[in-house]
C-alpha cells in the first residue's frame, strides 16, 4: 500500500477528468471529440495498468522469459481503439456537416440563425 | 516520467489540435512501458495517425480558431472535481499496482498465456486470443468499423440543399454550402 502502487490509477483519473473537462465545457464540437478521445484513452491506460505485472514483459512467447503482462486486457484495448477511431470518424463526419448546414461548430452559435429569424 | 510528461501535454491540448498527436504517442510509450507493445503499435498507428488526419481533415472544412468562450466553466469544474475525488477514494479499493497476486491475473489470464502457444502455434498472445479464442466478437468490432464507415459516407455525400427535410425546412442557413468564410455578426 504505497502511493507509488497507486499512481498509475491516480494519472489515469486525472487524464479522465480533464477528459470529462473537456467534454463538457467546450463549446467547439472538434475539441468535445478529442476530448472523448482522451477520455478513451484513460481507460485504456486503466485496462493495461491492471494487466502489469512488475517485470513482466510484451506478451510473445520466446525463450528466458518467465513472466508475461495479461494479454487480456490488451485484447480488449485493441478493439476499443479501433472502435474508437471509428466513434471519432462519424463524429467528425457530423461536425462536417453541421458546418455545413448551419457555418459554424461552436454549440453557442447554433441557435443563433433560429433566434434571428423567428424573433 | 512519461506519464508526468503526458499529463503536461495533455494541459496543452486545449490549446493545439496537433498537441493531440503528441499525447497520443507518449501514451504509446507509455502502453510500451506497461508491457503491451501491441496496444502501443495500434495506438501510435490509430490515435497518432488516423485521428490526426481526421481532425486535420475537418479543420479544414471548418473554422480553425475555436470561439473564446471567456472565463471558466464553474460549474463543470466543479462536477469534474467532485467526479474526480469520488474517482480517487474508489482507487485506493484497487489492487496495487503490478503485483503478481492481483484479481486480474491469478483467474483466467494465465491459461491464456499458458496454453495459447500450444493450441494456436502463433508467439503473440495478443493476436492468438484476438483471432482465435475471440474471432466473433473481432467479426463484430469489423461490423462496427463497417457501419461507421456506412455513417460517415452517409453523412458526407449528402449535398446541402435548401429544401432539406428537417431540421432546416423552415429556416435556410445564410451561407449554404461549403463557404466557411466570416464572423458571426
Amino acid at each position: 500500500m504505497t502511493v507509488l502502487g497507486f499512481f498509475n490509477y491516480w494519472v489515469v483519473v486525472i487524464l479522465m477528468m480533464i477528459g470529462f473537462y473537456c467534454v463538457i465545457a467546450r463549446g467547439n464540437m472538434v475539441k468535445k471529440i478529442m476530448g472523448l478521445n482522451l477520455f478513451q484513452t484513460s481507460v485504456f491506460i486503466l485496462f493495461v495498468s491492471a494487466g502489469k505485472i512488475v517485470g513482466g514483459a510484451t506478451p510473445i512467447v520466446r525463450e528466458g522469459v518467465e513472466v508475461y503482462s495479461n494479454p487480456l486486457p490488451h485484447v480488449i484495448v485493441l478493439t476499443a481503439i479501433v472502435v474508437g477511431v471509428a466513434i471519432t470518424a462519424v463524429g467528425l463526419a457530423l461536425t462536417v456537416r453541421i458546418q455545413e448546414a448551419y457555418g459554424t461548430i461552436e454549440d453557442d452559435h447554433l441557435g443563433d440563425d433560429i433566434d434571428d429569424e423567428e424573433d | 516520467m512519461i506519464v508526468a510528461v503526458t499529463i503536461v501535454r495533455v494541459r496543452d491540448l486545449f490549446a493545439a489540435g496537433m498537441m493531440f498527436a503528441i499525447y497520443s504517442l507518449l501514451s504509446a510509450g507509455l502502453f510500451t512501458v506497461l508491457g503491451a507493445g501491441d496496444v502501443a503499435l495500434t495506438e501510435a498507428a490509430v490515435g497518432a495517425g488516423i485521428s490526426t488526419i481526421l481532425v486535420l481533415a475537418v479543420l479544414t472544412l471548418a473554422r480553425r480558431y475555436e470561439h473564446p468562450t471567456g472565463g471558466h466553466n464553474w460549474l463543470a469544474l466543479a462536477v469534474v472535481l467532485a467526479t474526480g475525488a469520488i474517482l480517487i477514494h474508489a482507487t485506493l479499493d484497487l489492487p496495487e499496482f503490478g503485483a503478481a497476486d492481483n484479481p486480474a491475473q491469478v483467474h483466467v489470464g494465465p491459461f491464456y498465456t499458458e496454453n495459447s502457444y500450444s493450441d494456436m502455434g502463433i508467439p503473440n498472445m495478443v493476436a492468438a486470443v484476438l483471432a482465435s479464442y475471440r474471432s466473433i466478437d473481432t467479426m463484430g468490432e469489423a461490423f462496427v468499423i463497417f457501419a461507421a464507415a456506412l455513417g460517415v459516407f452517409a453523412l458526407l455525400s449528402v449535398r446541402p440543399t435548401r429544401d432539406m427535410p428537417g431540421v432546416r425546412k423552415r429556416r435556410p442557413p445564410r451561407r449554404p454550402g461549403k463557404s466557411p468564410e466570416g464572423k458571426r455578426p
